[in-house]
């Protein structure tokens, strides 16, 4: 089928991002490679049908909290590079901890009915309608929590980041300034 | 009326042929070949156009010739240009991250290209008509920020730095507008897919398009639109990221060659996607204002508007002066977001007052026009009193050197 | 191997990557990415499950997607507010310095 080429594709693109993101040196490249591994997953969606999961993703993650972490990396000024081997103790207990982690789902997924009995059924045809209007009818309370939520979530972050010292001035205006040269 | 339309179509026509000839398993490929470098091919020559249409028409708001060696009136000069930063030398930093500092341009470039794909320059002259075409849109012109930051991060140079957190200060500021005046018109429209919304202008009453435009929300919808735009690509006033005069030429400083060039191509193809999407938002997409010319090309009336938008941009670059960087954040999130809220706001009480609330077409439409115009103009006037408040607007004595 | 079966190793994958990650790593920002990055294998599943399952017409799986970027995107911002403050207090970012607490 031709939906497997390009899904192991875009399977690899994102856990080599992934892999990146967790192993490099340079914050910066870490997070560059988080916004591959995240741009990747957008494109797996799109790729198992979910068209809107996958913009919404790329317009999120891509968009908003890759740069969101590439601010914080230059604001903590953790640009320069992490003074840590890879192969310290802690990090192989870790790893060899995740890879039980992985062995253990990996296990159940492929133990499981799942793996075996779902065959390939035809892609679900969603139309952008559908999904307004469950959205707007079936999900609306979720919605709206998730409206407050995110407004809530808002000032908090504005609260938390604002500096002390000048309380008086919004974060906005404040927050994108010249960070390198701060502190 | 024949052959109007076989005018209309005769690229339609064309790509179809094409792929006819095709053998059969590699048809779709072909077809993805075919639209895909017509896409680059049209935006790149209509690119090198705007070089010299820009320079000129600088010049002319200005006083001075512009270009005028190359060729006759300088119509040449983008080959030259081009030869020019084909053939400079490529400087890279020693200090600079090369491996970034190389991929920037490039992803720059493939991500501004990608946001053709979904803009419908004529009748049946789209690339992918998604469902969600208006989202697709959004969510490709996001990863340019990180492109940017990239090339501004990567060169290790202060100035680049600078320029980079401004650009996606910006960005990220004026992307919100952008994406919040266009969600009155998806609201309107009921649909993300950019085919249905030019369709949904293209029907006529009384010899007059449908075009958002002309609704009090979509008038002032696409004016908030464009100022989000001339932002979101960096154009003057709001050029402070490469600002020339104070950080040299922002985020690409350390770019040279065909680099600078790729650059360059960026900033000017953004601006061509931006305003097509304004287009077809806003301005009917491929449709004629009105019906009797409705035989004139669907793509000659895109690329026309197309244009005249891009004169827009540089009458604006040649008038207005560069806001600071506090002014710039103000505007964003202390004027443009609200206005944006109340837009959608007028645009739900317009989408409500159908002919059967106000009464019939001729007067009923006059008071529906009225009322959503007012929902927008009240607070229009008393966001700008309050905050014009304490800026009294008489002459001001500046002090340098301090 | 199923489509399903193949999405879901592809997750558990990602999963185990973005722990390792988040044990590891000492910067405070890491630590987040390799959160973030379990939360998306975490949404993968949720995609391929919506995708092979039963009843696709009913979107559960793919509102639950929606919904977790977007409690995603609250996350990351509270988140990484705190690892500024946290920052602007101790001068620093390595959770492993991050010591005041400890008795």
């Amino acid at each position: 089928m031709g939906m497997t080429v390009s899904f192991l594709i875009l399977a690899i693109l994102t856990l080599a991002g992934g892999v990146a993101a967790m192993t490099l040196r340079r914050l910066v490249h870490c997070a560059l490679a988080l916004a591959v591994s995240f741009a990747g997953l957008a494109a797996l969606y799109v790729n198992l049908g979910a068209e809107f999961a996958g913009l919404a993703q790329l317009l999120v993650y891509v968009g908003a909290i890759a740069i969101l972490i590439v601010f914080a990396i230059l604001l903590t000024h953790s640009s320069e590079t992490e003074l840590q081997k890879v192969f310290s103790p802690a990090g192989i207990a870790g790893a060899l901890l995740a890879l039980a982690v992985f062995a253990v789902l990996a296990w159940a997924v492929v133990s499981s009915g799942a793996a075996h009995s779902a065959a390939s059924v035809a892609a679900p045809q969603t139309s952008m309608r559908e999904i307004g209007f469950a959205l707007m009818q079936r999900y609306v309370l979720p919605l709206e929590v998730i409206a407050l939520m995110l407004t809530a979530a808002m000032i908090g972050a504005v609260i938390l980041a604002v500096r002390p010292t000048s309380g008086s001035e919004p974060a906005e205006t404040q927050a994108p300034r010249n960070p390198e040269l701060r502190a | 009326m024949i052959s109007a339309r076989s005018a209309d179509q005769v690229f339609v026509a064309l790509d179809h042929w094409i792929v006819g000839h095709v053998p059969a398993p590699f048809q779709t490929l072909a077809s993805i070949v075919i639209a895909v470098a017509m896409i680059i091919v049209v935006f790149a020559a209509l690119f090198a156009l705007t070089t010299v249409f820009e320079r000129k028409g600088l010049g002319r708001m200005q006083n001075r010739y512009g270009p005028n060696r190359v060729g006759p009136w300088g119509t040449f000069q983008p080959l030259a240009d081009a030869v020019k930063s084909l053939t400079k030398e490529d400087v890279v930093p020693h200090r600079a991250d090369h491996v970034v500092h190389y991929l920037a341009p490039l992803v720059l470039v493939g991500v501004v290209f990608l946001s053709y794909a979904v803009l419908p320059v004529g009748r049946n002259m789209i690339a992918v008509d998604l469902d969600t075409g208006v989202l697709y849109f959004f969510a490709v012109g996001a990863a340019t920020e990180l492109a940017v930051f990239m090339a501004g991060w990567s060169s290790h140079n202060k100035y680049s730095l600078l320029g980079a957190m401004r650009a996606i200060a910006q960005m990220i500021s004026y992307e919100i507008p952008l994406i919040l005046s266009s969600v009155a018109v998806i609201m309107i429209a009921g649909t993300l897919s950019t085919v249905k919304i030019v369709e949904e202008q293209a029907r006529y009453t009384a010899g007059i398009a449908h075009w958002n435009v002309i609704t009090p929300w979509g008038l002032a919808g696409f004016i908030l639109f464009m100022i989000a735009a001339t932002a979101e690509t960096n154009r003057s006033p709001f050029d402070l990221p490469e600002g020339e005069s104070e950080i040299i030429a922002g985020y690409f400083i350390e770019y040279s060659g065909f680099k600078f060039a790729l650059f360059f191509l960026a900033e000017y193809i953004e601006m061509f996607a931006v305003s097509g999407l304004a287009i077809t938002l806003f301005l009917g997409g491929w449709s004629s204002p009105v019906s009797f010319l409705a035989w004139i090309p669907s793509w000659l009336w895109f690329f026309g508007k197309l244009l005249a938008m891009i004169f827009g941009f540089i009458w604006v670059r040649g008038t207005m002066p560069r806001l600071r960087m506090d002014q710039l954040m103000n505007f964003a999130w202390k004027f443009m977001l609200p206005m944006t809220l109340i837009v959608i706001l007028s645009a739900g009480i317009w989408r409500f007052l159908s002919p059967a609330v106000v009464g019939p077409r001729p007067l009923g439409g006059v008071i529906r026009w009225l009322v959503c115009a007012l929902v927008i103009f009240a607070p229009y006037i008393l966001l700008a009193r309050k905050l014009e408040r304490g800026h009294s607007m008489e002459k001001r004595t500046y002090r340098f050197a301090e | 191997m199923t489509p399903l079966a193949g999405c879901l190793l592809v997750s558990s994958l990602l999963f185990s990557v973005g722990l390792a990650g988040a044990l590891t790593r000492r910067n405070a920002i890491l630590v987040l990415a390799g959160i973030e990055l379990m939360l998306n294998a975490a949404n993968l599943n949720f995609i391929a499950f919506w995708r092979f399952g039963p009843h696709p017409e009913f979107l559960t799986g793919f509102m639950f997607v929606i919904f977790s970027i977007a409690v995603a995107a609250a996350e990351a911002a509270v988140g990484l507010a705190l690892i500024l403050a946290i920052y602007r207090h101790a001068r620093t970012s390595d959770v492993s310095e991050i010591t005041e607490m400890k008795g």
